[in-house]
């Protein structure tokens, strides 16, 4: 990207790998962006860890989602995406997890993350263990299904008020 | 609460405000639990507009998409398309040519001040002020002209395209924007002289709707709200993108972060978006305005009615697209709203494994009980403008 800062590559990706060699099991460097695939067991001691420590500062949790891989194993991906206002850099953290299990929540840390689990758990159906208010955000609270699932039909399932969807498999 | 101290015993209710509601911007639906005129609580219930844009995005070739965006946050198309392309050219690693990139930043800053029109105007309307309403959206006419001149679209506006934008400047278009930026200060003042010492406005304003600069940042505000409340991150200043380190203007800040302070700040903007039409219009190079790609920028439709090879090229583009590397990307801008990201995954074909956006308006949302809490019950009114949610893009 033009104009983009330079990566503090020393400090996000080798500083990071250091302390938690262990639980990161991957990590990529790709436009100018890093990921690091952490554990899921370990998710809340890293963000701690980066929320507070003075080096990295990330005070900013810019976004998260769910993603569907639908024929992998875990299924299901989750994103964080961290920023730091004071130190200006980003850091993409990433959690697999598998249909039935569920993600610790980053609520306590990051108050944004509130609406972003909400709406992860709805479009996707990921389990947040901590959310204080896990519930459908978008759609009705009796609604069948997870939309941005792989498997889900683009137009949805037929039923008395959507003619155009599909017939359900039972 | 105070009330019972006092000796006056309300029992606690709950009331619905929305989604039909004129002064909730769309079809915000809150649940307040009240007690008396106070605020308890302020709970936000969302959705109503909910078309499944992301899904939407899976299905469709990456130019496809553009269109869609538009509908996100329908006060300022420009900057959405931008967010969107950005990401995409991100992936592709191509970079726009330098016209294109000024072109860009005029049309996005053009949707910026068309956006806060709507933003202080509509607040102003929701708390009795018709007049400014009527100004603003006088002005925001010649936003929309202007960007009329530069698409055809006066609103959604699909006006860039991965690669660059549609179609060059009209020839007269320098003439018309500079026009409008000289204008723009002496009405942005008569917008002042109505508002920043109106005792009305003051009332209502000043000292509604606080937050901290520790809980602004906490969740996740962004973009003239966070402002307001003295963060001074501005993604244009701390991460640049296109060509906005080239240009000077400054990040209006306010210092209590109320609802006075982000009406300051978006008037400020405005000012400040102004300064930097008027850079870009008289630094901007001759060129080209796509990049030189035959694979991802389409031919002039023109061209397309009497050229063989033209027709070709755009069945081509149209009926497969162009495939996309696999990977991953997050790109953000600075919108009107805050901060607008897009974050895609390829699997190297033509559509978006999985599309997410980052919608400032959906995040800014959240505060509201924050912001509500103890404050009367008119008060969400100003807050809820202050906040400056579109629908489109909070339910995406």
């Amino acid at each position: 990207m033009a104009g983009r800062k330079g990566l503090n590559k020393t400090l996000l990706v080798d500083g990071l790998k250091a302390r938690f060699g262990d639980v990161i099991h991957e990590t990529t460097v790709d436009k100018g962006e890093v990921t690091h695939l952490v554990d899921r067991e370990k998710l809340l001691d890293i963000c701690t860890f980066l929320k507070n420590d003075a080096q990295y500062h990330f005070n900013f949790l810019s976004d998260m989602h769910a993603a569907d891989m639908h024929t992998v194993r875990p299924r299901f991906e989750v994103v964080y995406h961290l920023y730091s206002i004071p130190k200006k850099h980003r850091v993409r953290l990433k959690v697999k997890v598998d249909e039935g299990d569920s993600v610790p929540s980053v609520t306590s840390l990051w108050q944004s993350a509130n609406w972003a689990e909400r709406e992860a758990y709805d479009m996707i159906g990921v389990t947040f263990a901590g959310h204080p208010n896990l519930t459908r955000i978008y759609l009705p609270s009796g609604w069948e299904g997870h939309p941005l699932r792989k498997d889900y039909p683009l137009r949805g399932y037929k039923d008395e008020y959507n003619p155009f969807g599909e017939e359900k498999k039972s | 609460m105070t009330e019972q101290d006092k000796g006056v015993t309300t029992k606690e209710i709950t009331i619905h405000m929305g989604p039909q509601h004129p002064s909730t911007h769309g079809v915000l639906h809150l649940f307040l639990d009240m007690q008396g005129e106070k605020i308890v609580k302020a709970e936000p219930d969302i959705g109503y507009l909910h078309r499944g844009t992301e899904k939407i995005a899976e299905n469709l070739f990456y130019p496809q998409f553009v269109p869609y965006t538009d509908r996100l946050d329908y006060m300022c198309g420009m900057t959405n398309n931008l967010a969107y392309v950005q990401t995409v050219e991100k992936l592709l690693e191509i970079e726009v040519p330098e016209r294109a990139q000024y072109i860009r930043v005029i049309a996005s800053e053009l949707s910026r001040i068309g956006g806060h029109l709507v933003s202080v105007g509509a607040w102003a309307l929701d708390l009795g002020a018709m007049t400014v309403l009527l100004y603003a959206f006088r002005e925001r006419e010649m936003v929309l002209d202007l960007l009329e001149m530069l698409c055809g679209a006066r609103m959604t506006t699909n006006y860039m395209r991965v690669g660059g934008v549609r179609f060059d400047l009209q020839p007269s278009f320098k003439e018309k924007c500079t026009e409008f930026v000289d204008i723009l200060p002496k009405r942005i003042s008569d917008y002042e002289q109505l508002l920043n010492e109106n005792r009305v406005w003051l009332k209502r304003n000043k000292g509604v709707g606080i937050i901290s600069a520790e809980d602004a940042i906490n969740l996740g505000l962004s973009g003239p709200p966070l402002r307001g409340s003295g963060v001074k991150w501005d993604i244009r200043k701390d991460e640049p993108y296109l060509v906005y380190d080239r240009f000077k203007f400054d990040v209006p800040t306010g210092e209590t972060g109320d609802c006075y302070d982000r009406y300051r700040v978006r008037i400020e903007e405005m000012k400040q978006a102004g300064r930097i039409i008027k850079q870009a219009l008289q630094g901007i190079p001759d060129g080209p305005f796509n990049v030189d790609m035959p694979e991802i920028v389409p031919p002039q439709k023109k061209n397309v009615y009497k050229d063989m090879e033209a027709l070709i090229h755009h069945f081509k583009y149209v009926s497969s697209s162009f495939k996309v590397p696999a990977g991953e990307a997050y790109s953000s801008i600075e919108s009107p709203k805050g901060e607008l990201g897009f974050y895609v995954k390829s699997d190297g074909s033509e559509k978006p494994f999985r599309l997410k956006i980052r919608s400032p308006s959906f995040v800014n949302l959240q505060s509201v009980d924050t912001m509500c809490r103890g404050q009367y019950l008119a008060d969400v009114i100003a807050v809820i403008s202050s906040l400056d949610p579109v629908f489109g893009e909070v339910d995406k």
